[in-house]
């Protein structure tokens, strides 16, 4: 495990000093968690949900109750044209 | 007499003889959170003009007519912040909407008052991860309260609340209720709405009651539970009659006690109050069954790899863009890099980190799927157990309180005092807390926990049990 990689992914900037502490600790964590490579899993199938529930529907009709446009922007660090404003994003 | 000692039930009952108005009982709370709080450090902020402006239409004949509660940091109630006791939203967010749990608890007119103190995003066992202040623990102030709830439990102990709200991952809610001396209860997951609540692990998280008594723990329950048109894993499950379980008899239970539960690691001194507690349990007619668990050592590294995965995709959201901090730069990515690594503390950003990596591409089935087929061999533990008994009984945590600091530096020895708790999350059943005793530590009493594990939606019979074993221990 690259911990410069894995940040990259987790869009984390770290210093020099967290990605130093953070290799050794989450090399410790994994080591301990490979115990479960000594589990036979063949033929068990995953749990992804405690609730055995799929595919809850219902009818395609706007329900109303949601965020304004003010209340949706009134956390917003920057607001421009009531729009969340953001650096550049293209050169 | 001071309001802020009564239990939820006993306040209901002085608004029903006239004793009492909700706007006594606030001003009361609010007097002893500024005098007592401080020292504490269960609440990161509290706002007594909003809550008497939502006393004043409180309807005292509802269920919890005129009862404040306290709210964990990381449920939205509009108008308040909510910070998840994190710097990425402390004093930058205030809530727009109220969780479903808010809702019904104010249908029910209960009164929200005060954000209590947290792991940081819900992340940690001992409160000290909270990126505002830390939080002790009321019997020992140098001790931790628990957590991550461990703001709610501190001012339920405290008497600086009368209920609580919180959130259980990993037991959240059972681990702090059992370091403060208070009933905690994690219902099933599906049993209550998440919509609201700032997800950490969405297939673990469930909010729940924390209160003085189990009664109280019932009354609330009965108004949280239910479908919620917003949370697809909500069940439309009907709900019962809490309530009506108090008091009722608890004669030919069948209680599982699970050896794995009672081996090494075990405080000797909480194995004997917890062991006290199941005798009183088989007195009042419960019968004791051995049961076996035999996953459980399995739960430690199943949670934290999925646990972390889904927490890594559910702080995705914290980007500096929608809400909370924002950092300075030149370009969005680095605005993203910079704004969460100002923005989380040390113990979100592992876990962010370890979660990322464990869903990595390559990485994927050797973890997070093996994991997710563990899970399913430690739920398949728990349906095989509860074919033999009715309920499971064991500690909650392996140790008393311990003291801040003690254990900060070593992370994977915190995670691994969570082994009597996690199970319950990963297979999705309920489970509760309840004080059954204490031990004396260094010349302190410190609360021990008796935990009761139900069924999945089995929460009615938890509570039966529960209450019978309270008026039993006295």
């Amino acid at each position: 495990m690259n911990i410069r990689q894995v940040a990259a992914l987790a869009r984390l900037e770290l210093t020099d000093e967290e990605a130093g502490r953070y290799q050794a600790q989450v090399d410790q964590i994994l080591h301990y968690v490979e115990q479960l490579n000594a589990i036979d899993v063949s033929g068990i199938e995953p749990t992804a949900h405690a609730a055995a529930v799929y595919d809850v529907v219902r009818e395609d009709v706007a329900t109303g109750g949601g965020l304004t446009r003010e209340e949706a922007l009134s956390n917003a660090p920057l607001v421009a044209q009531d729009q969340f404003r953001l650096p550049k994003v293209v050169e | 007499m001071n309001p802020a000692t009564l239990t939820l039930t006993g306040l209901r009952a002085a608004y029903a003889s006239g004793d009492l108005t909700p706007a006594d009982v606030l001003t009361a709370l609010a007097a002893e959170i500024d005098s007592r709080d401080p020292a504490i450090g269960g609440y990161l902020s509290h706002d007594l003009e909003l809550a008497l402006a939502d006393a004043k239409s409180a309807d005292l004949s509802k269920p919890l007519g005129g009862v404040p509660i306290a709210i964990k940091d990381l449920i939205n109630v509009k108008g308040h912040p909510c910070s998840c006791a994190s710097q990425i939203l402390h004093g930058k967010y205030t809530s727009p909407y109220d969780a479903t749990v808010i809702r019904k608890l104010r249908e029910a007119g209960a009164i929200p008052f005060g954000r209590t103190n947290m792991d940081e995003f819900a992340m940690g066992s001992s409160n000290e991860n909270s990126g505002i202040k830390p939080c002790r623990n009321p019997h020992d102030p140098d001790r931790i309260p628990g957590g991550s709830s461990g703001g709610s439990a501190a001012v339920v102990a405290a008497h600086t609340a009368i209920a609580a709200l919180g959130t259980d991952t990993g037991g959240s809610i059972r681990q702090p209720a059992s370091h403060c001396g208070i009933v905690g209860l994690k219902p099933t997951y599906g049993r209550v709405s998440r919509y609201g609540l700032v997800a950490f692990a969405s297939s673990l998280d469930q909010c729940g009651p924390m209160t003085k008594t189990v009664a109280d723990a019932a009354a609330m329950l009965e108004v949280m539970a239910g479908a919620c048109d917003r949370d697809s894993t909500c069940l439309d499950a009907p709900v019962p009659r809490y309530t009506e379980e108090i008091g009722k008899e608890i004669k030919g239970l069948r209680i599982g006690l699970p050896a794995e539960y009672f081996a090494t690691g075990l405080d000797p001194a909480v194995r004997e109050r917890v062991e006290g507690a199941v005798k009183t349990l088989e007195s009042l007619g419960a019968e004791i069954v051995p049961v076996s668990l035999p996953n459980t050592g399995h739960a430690v590294a199943t949670y934290y790899i999925i646990a972390t995965a889904e927490a890594s995709s559910n702080l995705a959201r914290f980007d500096g863009v929608r809400y909370g901090h924002r950092a300075q730069a030149d370009d969005l990515i680095g605005m993203y890099g910079k704004s969460r690594d100002e923005g989380f503390g040390e113990e979100v950003k592992r876990r962010i980190l370890l979660g990322t990596y464990v869903l990595s591409s390559g990485y994927y089935d050797a973890y997070y799927l093996r994991a997710q087929k563990v899970r399913t061999l430690i739920r398949r533990d728990f349906e095989e157990a509860f074919t033999k008994v009715d309920l499971i009984a064991s500690p909650v945590s392996p140790v008393p309180p311990f003291k801040l600091g003690e254990k900060h530096s070593d992370p994977l020895a915190m995670y691994l005092a969570d082994i009597y708790t996690i199970s319950a999350n990963l297979a999705g059943i309920c489970g509760i807390s309840v004080p059954c005793g204490t031990v004396t530590v260094e010349g302190k009493e410190l609360p021990v926990g008796l935990q009761l594990l139900g069924k999945s939606f089995g929460e009615a019979e938890l509570i039966r049990a529960a209450h019978a074993y309270e008026v039993a221990r006295g």
